[in-house]
């Protein structure tokens, strides 16, 4: 499946969010992600499934003003 | 003390957490601000990023020690949606209602998209938060944030980063005159301690800064330094100072002054 994890495109065989997380190696409390502009919430992510051409954006921490 | 959102706060500083030259002078400076808010953000995260290699794990587990409330902000976004999307995103990592809402509308001043920003603030109150915009000084959009849900307000008085301090002293006093019970906050444009305690002065309730104090040579003396400073502004506020006069007061009573009878000065002529 073709992806665009954080605006890089990517080709992985992954069925929802979690296995995405999992096969790209992030881990942590501290993620927030959303597909194509819509937030999916930590408890959603193991059933949410990506579609072909999903645009995934994976977010944590960062210093801010 | 004083209250935002009914979190009643003793420190009326706000302190940004970017831009310092490392982890350890953040600490440092936060400590020594007594900052009792501080402002985050949130960034792509790179793959395969564990443990001590997460940049945002790492942060985020500092913040946490700090233990200090925080407020994410919506920086660098352009628009409506992705302000919204960036603070549901905040919400579900920093776990706060709390958002400081931008929504940049000019690249080079950094000004706010004051009409975006109003219809953001009226989505994100929607949806349970608590909204926190940075706005300019105008009074209606003042107003219209008001209408939207927010129960603060953070007008700029110069530029974000520009270290110029109040550019408008007149605007911001109309500010404090026409949201008299609204909590106000001065965020973008400081530079020094004394631009802090000069809003202060006003009747401003806090003051919002980043990189006056990241960007000093000793950002944590520079952070004591903020944290004193706005706290004199808040006493003299309270203390009513005097209006500037065009003339001369003498401040020595002259009632019951002494009068010489001098004898004119020896004159030179005088054998």
């Amino acid at each position: 499946m073709r992806l665009i994890v954080n605006g890089e495109p990517e080709s992985l065989d992954v069925a929802t969010l979690t296995e995405l997380l999992a096969q790209l190696d992030y881990e942590g409390d501290w993620l927030a992600t959303a597909v194509n502009g819509e937030l999916v919430h930590r408890e959603e992510r193991p059933v949410f499934t990506l579609n072909d051409g999903d645009r995934i954006e994976i977010l944590s921490p960062m210093q801010g003003g | 003390m004083f209250t935002l959102y009914d979190t009643t706060l003793s420190s009326r500083l706000l302190l940004g957490t970017a831009r310092y030259p490392s982890p350890a002078i953040l600490e440092e400076a936060v400590r020594r601000s007594g900052a009792g808010i501080l402002t985050v953000s949130l960034r792509r995260e790179l793959a395969g990023a564990k443990g001590d290699k997460s940049r945002g794990g790492a942060f985020f587990e500092m913040i946490k020690a700090l233990g200090v409330r925080v407020l994410p902000n919506t920086a660098g976004c352009h628009s409506v949606q992705e302000a919204v999307l960036t603070a549901k995103m905040a919400r579900e990592v920093f776990a706060t209602d709390w958002v400081k809402l931008e929504v940049i509308g000019h690249h080079d001043t950094l000004q706010p998209d004051v009409f975006a920003l109003v219809e953001a603030a009226r989505i994100l109150t929607a949806e349970g938060f608590k909204v926190f915009p940075y706005t300019t000084e105008d009074l209606v959009v003042g107003e219209k944030l008001l209408e939207a849900g927010c129960k603060v307000l953070m007008p700029w008085c110069a530029p974000i980063g520009s270290a110029m301090g109040p550019v408008n002293p007149a605007a911001l006093k109309a500010y404090r005159a026409a949201f008299s019970d609204v909590p106000l906050i001065v965020d973008a444009g400081i530079g020094r301690p004394s631009h802090a305690t000069a809003v202060m002065e006003l009747g401003f309730d806090a003051v919002l800064l980043n990189t006056a104090v990241s960007g000093a040579g000793d950002p944590a003396a520079m952070a004591q330094a903020f944290g004193q400073a706005i706290a004199a502004g808040r006493t003299a506020y309270l203390a009513d100072p005097l209006e500037p006069r065009d003339m001369a007061v003498p401040s020595t009573p002259v009632i019951g002054k002494a009068v010489f009878d001098m004898a004119p000065a020896a004159a030179s002529g005088r054998a």
